[in-house]
């Protein structure tokens, strides 16, 4: 059998702007799933991340037990128990993109809560005692000095957790939403061509990471110039 | 009989023992537990080569194992399973691909698929093993008068193996967890016979929280054993890793 071009580049089109971009009429799209998961995942692993490092232990309880459970399951069951739970809650059927969003944002908020705890660790205490004796409150501290330096610290672990949530979210499809996984499916059970398909799509999806991996390092040594590996 | 969230839910929790619901979720676990172990002994033949070869002094080598890790680990298992199962099986010869289809074509992608994408991410996790061992470890051993090939297999390897510990029991759990996704190429795992048993009996509350404690069950046993195997295996006079095993 030998490897098709034209089938790749006729159905490029609908691949790349229905599945990655979701523009067209299923909706949907990888893009369009993984920024807000991104944006609201880290901020929930944020708040996570502080109460986890609470003093109060009715914050940081709840928190510590939540990290630990989300993160002994696999994310497809996570998926499969919010398809379930969010119509019994809301009493109509939802719709799967919204499923999806809720169950990533739970979960990676999980991840990157731990992440962003090591983070925080990773700042001097003196800081704290700094900021305090400067007349700064808990919200000032944390905001303006605290938060800032521990984020810094694990750039390079937020963006590996970004990357794994960006391929995480082609499970959306094992529910029905049209992402770059779905869309290469449709696209292969009508072309019979699934070789051609499948290896596209990687090199989409290794495209997508690949640039935010290297913009990452770019991040990195932008930020903190002192610690530039020497190169 | 109770009411959840408000709507009248009737819970049923006889279900998960019923004939032949039991049998399946038995079944189901077996099988992640198998898929997990073949995939897992895979990855980690192929992370130990690839996460060495990484280390050596050899150009080629480094490129070729670069290739493989960043080409596998930057896209999804999910499009790896489907590809290694839908896709694959086309190219392959005719003989193979018959030996393939009738044992088992759906459990040898996903072995496939896990171990390959897995592999790649614990050579990373190797690399960084092996790259925390000073230099001199190595200088001395090639000073000694072993080759470069005895200097990894007596000196370096030892050490790094004992240092990936933990980072090595995190990617296994993932590992773990992600064997998960080989339901969706048919294999009947665990959450397969938890989809199953949802589809057969409408009682999705109860077969997801059994998936979800075994699971759970299993994560945190794993980590909990590692934890003392960690603490049996550390090299004296390191500074001990007071940090405990992250899942």
């Amino acid at each position: 059998m030998s490897f098709d071009f034209a089938v790749i580049i006729s159905n490029a089109e609908f691949l790349l702007l229905q599945g990655l971009l979701g523009i067209g009429r299923f909706g949907g799209g990888t893009l369009c799933l993984a920024i807000p998961a991104i944006i609201l995942g880290f901020a929930v692993g944020i708040i996570l991340g502080l109460a986890r490092l609470a003093r109060r232990p009715w914050i940081h309880y709840p928190a510590a037990i939540y990290i630990e459970l989300i993160r002994g399951i696999p994310l497809v069951m996570l998926i499969f128990w919010f398809w379930f739970l969010v119509p019994v809650v809301i009493g109509r059927p939802a719709p799967e993109y919204w499923v999806a969003l809720t169950a990533f944002v739970i979960f990676e908020g999980a991840y990157i809560g731990e992440i962003v705890r090591a983070g925080i660790q990773s700042v001097p205490r003196g800081q704290i005692d700094a900021a305090t004796a400067a007349g700064l409150n808990y919200t000032q501290t944390m905001g303006s000095v605290i938060l800032p330096q521990a984020i810094r610290n694990v750039i390079p672990s937020l963006v590996t957790q970004f990357i794994v949530l960006f391929k995480d979210t082609s499970l959306a499809s094992i529910i029905g939403m049209m992402d770059l996984t779905k869309a290469a499916q449709t696209v292969s059970q009508r072309e019979l061509r699934p070789f051609e398909m499948y290896l596209f799509i990687a090199l989409v999806y290794w495209a997508c990471t690949y640039s935010m991996s290297c913009f990452s390092r770019w991040l990195e040594v932008r930020l903190s110039p002192e610690r530039a590996p020497a190169r | 009989m109770a009411s959840f969230l408000g709507s009248s839910y009737q819970f049923h929790w006889d279900v998960l023992w019923q004939a032949p619901h039991g049998q399946w979720l038995l079944n189901g676990f077996l099988m992640t537990l198998k898929l997990t172990a073949v995939s897992w002994v895979f990855a980690v033949f192929l992370g130990l080569l690839f996460g060495t070869l990484r280390t050596t002094p050899f150009r080629i080598l480094r490129l070729a194992a670069s290739a493989y890790v960043e080409f596998f680990r930057n896209v999804p298992l999910l499009v790896w399973l489907f590809f290694w199962y839908f896709g694959a099986p086309e190219v392959l010869p005719e003989s193979v691909r018959e030996w393939v289809i009738h044992h088992g074509m759906e459990y040898w992608a996903a072995v496939a698929g896990i171990s390959i994408y897995h592999g790649a991410r614990m050579s990373e996790v190797i690399r960084t093993g092996i790259q925390s061992i000073p230099k001199t470890q190595v200088e001395s051993g090639m000073a000694t008068g072993l080759s470069v090939f005895q200097t990894y297999r007596l000196v370096v390897i030892p050490i790094a193996l004992r240092l990936v510990v933990p980072p090595m029991t995190n990617e296994s759990l993932n590992l773990l967890k992600n064997s998960s996704l080989a339901m969706t190429i048919g294999v009947g795992e665990l959450t397969f016979a938890t989809r199953q048993i949802e589809t057969y009996t409408a009682k999705a509350f109860e077969a997801f929280t059994a998936g979800t404690l075994i699971y759970l069950g299993l994560c945190l046993g794993i980590a909990f054993v590692m934890n003392r195997l960690e603490k049996k295996f550390a090299i004296p006079g390191l500074i001990a890793r007071t940090e405990r095993v992250e899942h």
